[in-house]
């Protein structure tokens, strides 16, 4: 070798280096931050989803700024990628973010690090008249209080899951439903649904990877087919039968029935999938009604809606509710008391009623909403069952067998976000025709039972 | 080995065997003003790369020795080869190692033949070939993640894509509409990729063709040499530093490819490459730990592959040429 080619050798290998280190590096491809550089004081940073009642919320601002005087930046995500940077930004406490759209999934784990601002430690809080803590729905309030009795969030809009269906489809086949229907029902009726209109499948079911996409429904299933994640004494049911029953009864019925592109359609595809015609059924948030009844929507006034399919439980409806967290490294909780109390007061709720359509409130957190004739009459076709599904999900006992944990919809540890996530994936590629659902739950099996083995005997 | 030598090279007809300059010894070297003189200017480029580069990298690779889950604040243990055995006991990242030399060969292969077809068409002289060179070109001025999300929908999305409405139009109502990401997921990465980077291809191999010594060509034409004969005798020997400089960049590039598999699949269906696994132990498994080791792991590799690469490339830094 010449010194030459030495040279470029050296240089060529510190390129590589340089780019490899660069993707290795602890830190990673992070999102561009709001960083509201440089910008007055009065200002804080706002991690959001970017769900429909966000971005609504995003076009009312200007209204908060000019009673406050304080400005909000967004920034905004769709789902998997807004909860990787949180996790990111509350772990580390970077304080890049005042304020994020975390959950009730997230309020156990993160309060017990030490990673959120309790509400009570805030003096804007305390001195706050009109929020009326006693006005959010109680089961939000406890799904939101950590471990150790402290609030550390408020709701921006509470959602259960429901069956959504076109009432006149079901009238044009001669389908039925009752208020609870049973899965064998809804599968039976999607098969009949299925090409009622040309262009048209019977269901629309979220096949996505990612824990909060395809397995928020899947779990429901599996929950009222009588399976679960874990027993009491933390072991993983995965490749149980139950478990296996319920992902073969939702792979099969998507496939067959359901939504084009199935594998990779979440919650915003189905969305779209429903206003356009493309599906009859969707079992999805109930908080995806108000965009289906908004003003512009082609399917408002077409739709009818009952609970969550069951199989052996009574109620099979998830619980969840976007709510509003501080930073513990925030330095400005007070201005962030202030907009959370904006964004999930009353005043918004009829702020957004007289201007987008009361449809679109984001509703679900408080019993004020449901005594508000102007939302009953635009709502009026989701806004009791919402309320029903709402209370009578019951995160502590969700299925047939005790729990170790709470949560519905998901296992509340923190390694729950990985292994199911990595799980779900196998079962979009079942969806997807390239593997079985014994090959993605026997994986599963596996990934499940490593995490439960950390919390046997705890 | 040949021996290093500082003299410039010698610019005439190659000569078999160089006077040998005496060694010098590295003291002698060491306290050379003159070599300093040229050394100065130069370090504190040096020292930028050094801060900017290694010294995360030095930081991953001590954290890959580390126990840190962020979801476990209270647990952060410096010590322990534990991620490591991880690694190597990961069926998951066994099969995101296969699927990133599947994806990086494939996709370097057939950017490489597509950018010669088009390099040479666009050699040619005919009226609008500017335009058409900078049409060319364009895929690869598309930021990646754009890329990668026209394909996901204006392309390949089974209800709206335009290739399902292609054959909607070709073959009437009852074509086939397959779903192309969930049946085809690797093809519809590898299809996206090749897009991208088949100009990258198209514009080194453009450029070597336009290098080409004329006086050659016109001999060989001349001489009565056919196309074929030109092309394989006089064009390709001449061709293959481009071919190597491009296929060594582009795989570089490719190995580090993240947002097509982030944004058309991600990572299901065996579609997960390093990249996107370091980026899901790091994001989904808050597991700075295992995260780096998995780094560390991918740099060595990229190491162990880029000498061999880069050995085969020196040629292109030959002199004699």
């Amino acid at each position: 070798m010449r010194l030459t080619s030495k040279l470029v050798a050296a240089v060529g290998l510190s390129t590589v280096l340089a780019a490899t280190a660069a993707c290795s590096g602890a830190g990673g491809a992070g999102g561009v931050g709001g960083g509201g550089g440089g910008a007055s004081d009065n200002s804080i940073n706002v991690l959001m989803v970017n769900n429909p009642q966000m971005l609504a919320l995003q076009k009312h601002i200007g209204e908060f700024t000019k009673q406050s005087g304080i400005t909000v930046n967004f920034t905004v995500k769709p789902e998997n990628d807004m909860r990787n940077q949180a996790a990111q930004e509350f772990a580390n406490q970077s304080g890049q973010f005042d304020v994020a759209t975390l959950s009730n999934f997230e309020v156990p784990i993160y309060s017990k690090n030490g990673w959120l601002t309790p509400l009570d430690d805030i003096p804007a809080y305390k001195a706050d008249t009109t929020f009326d803590q006693a006005d959010i729905f109680p089961s939000m309030t406890k799904s939101l209080t950590g471990p150790d009795g402290k609030l550390y969030g408020e709701p921006f809009y509470g959602e259960s899951s429901f069956l959504m269906y076109r009432k006149d489809i079901a009238e044009k086949v001669g389908v039925k439903f009752n208020e609870t229907p049973t899965w064998d029902e809804v599968a039976a009726a999607a098969a009949k649904m299925d090409g009622a209109e040309s262009g048209m499948k019977g269901i629309c079911l979220r096949g996505l990877p990612g824990w909060g996409e395809v397995f928020a429904p899947l779990t429901t299933v599996v929950n009222t087919f009588g399976g679960t994640w874990f027993d009491k004494d933390w072991n993983a049911q995965v490749n149980a039968q139950p478990f296996k029953d319920a992902t073969t009864f939702y792979t099969d019925l998507v496939k067959a029935h359901g939504e084009a592109g199935a594998a990779q359609a979440g919650f915003a595809e189905c969305l779209t999938a429903t206003t356009q015609s493309k599906t009859a059924m969707w079992y999805d948030a109930t908080s995806a009604a108000g965009s289906l009844e908004a003003p512009d929507s082609p399917v408002k006034g077409k739709m009818g809606y009952v609970q969550a399919p069951v199989k052996e439980t009574k109620a099979s409806g998830w619980l969840y509710a976007w709510s509003w967290m501080i930073e513990k490294k925030s330095t400005k909780a007070d201005n962030a008391w202030k907009f959370i109390s904006w964004a999930s007061g009353k005043d918004y709720e009829n702020l957004v009623g007289q201007q987008d359509g009361w449809a679109t409130v984001p509703a679900g957190k408080r019993e004020s909403t449901y005594a508000n004739a102007d939302y009953i009459k635009a709502a009026g076709a989701f806004a009791e069952p919402t309320k029903t599904a709402i209370e009578s999900a019951d995160p502590t006992n969700p299925g047939v067998q005790p729990r170790p944990t709470v949560g519905i919809q998901f296992v509340d540890i923190p390694e729950f976000t990985d292994f199911a996530t990595k799980i779900s994936q196998d079962i979009s590629g079942v969806i997807a025709g390239k593997t079985t659902v014994d090959e993605a739950l026997d994986n599963g099996q596996k990934l499940a039972q490593a995490a439960g083995d950390k919390y046997k005997g705890k | 080995m040949a021996t290093a030598t500082a003299t410039p090279p010698d610019q005439t007809a190659p000569a078999p065997k160089k006077t040998k300059v005496p060694e010098r010894s590295f003291g002698e070297r060491w306290g050379d003003k003159k070599g300093w003189a040229r050394r100065v200017p130069l370090l504190p480029a040096l020292a930028f790369i050094v801060i900017m580069t290694q010294l995360p990298f030095v930081a991953t690779i001590l954290v890959s020795f580390t126990n840190w889950n962020a979801n476990y604040p209270d647990e952060i243990k410096f010590g322990t080869l534990q991620n490591f055995v991880t690694v190597f006991t990961d069926a998951g990242l066994r099969q995101s190692v296969f699927f990133t030399i599947l994806l990086t060969v494939t996709v370097v292969l057939v950017s490489l033949a597509f950018g010669l077809g088009i390099a040479l068409l666009l050699n040619r002289n005919f009226i609008g070939r500017g335009a058409v060179r900078t049409m060319m070109i364009a895929p690869f001025l598309v930021v990646p993640v754009a890329a990668a999300l026209l394909w996901k929908h204006a392309m390949y999305n089974p209800e709206y894509g335009l290739f399902n409405g292609l054959l909607t139009q070709v073959f009437g109502a009852s074509a086939p509409q397959p779903d192309w990401i969930t049946d085809f997921p690797r093809l519809a990465i590898m299809g996206e990729l090749i897009w991208q980077w088949t100009p990258f291809m198209t514009l080194i191999l453009l450029a070597g063709l336009q290098s080409r010594p004329g006086d050659v060509m016109e001999a060989a034409q001349v001489d009565g040499a056919n196309a074929w004969q030109t092309f394989a005798n006089m064009t390709m020997p001449h061709m293959r530093r481009y071919l190597e400089l491009a296929g060594l960049l582009g795989t570089i590039y490719i190995i580090q490819q993240f947002d097509s598999v982030f944004t058309l699949t991600a990572g299901a269906y065996g579609t997960a490459n390093l990249p996107y696994t370091i980026y899901q132990t790091l994001y989904n498994a808050q597991d700075y730990g295992l995260a780096s080791a998995q780094g560390v792991i991918v740099v060595i590799g990229t190491i162990i592959i880029a000498t061999f690469a880069l050995r085969t490339v020196s040629s292109l830094f030959e002199e004699g040429n």
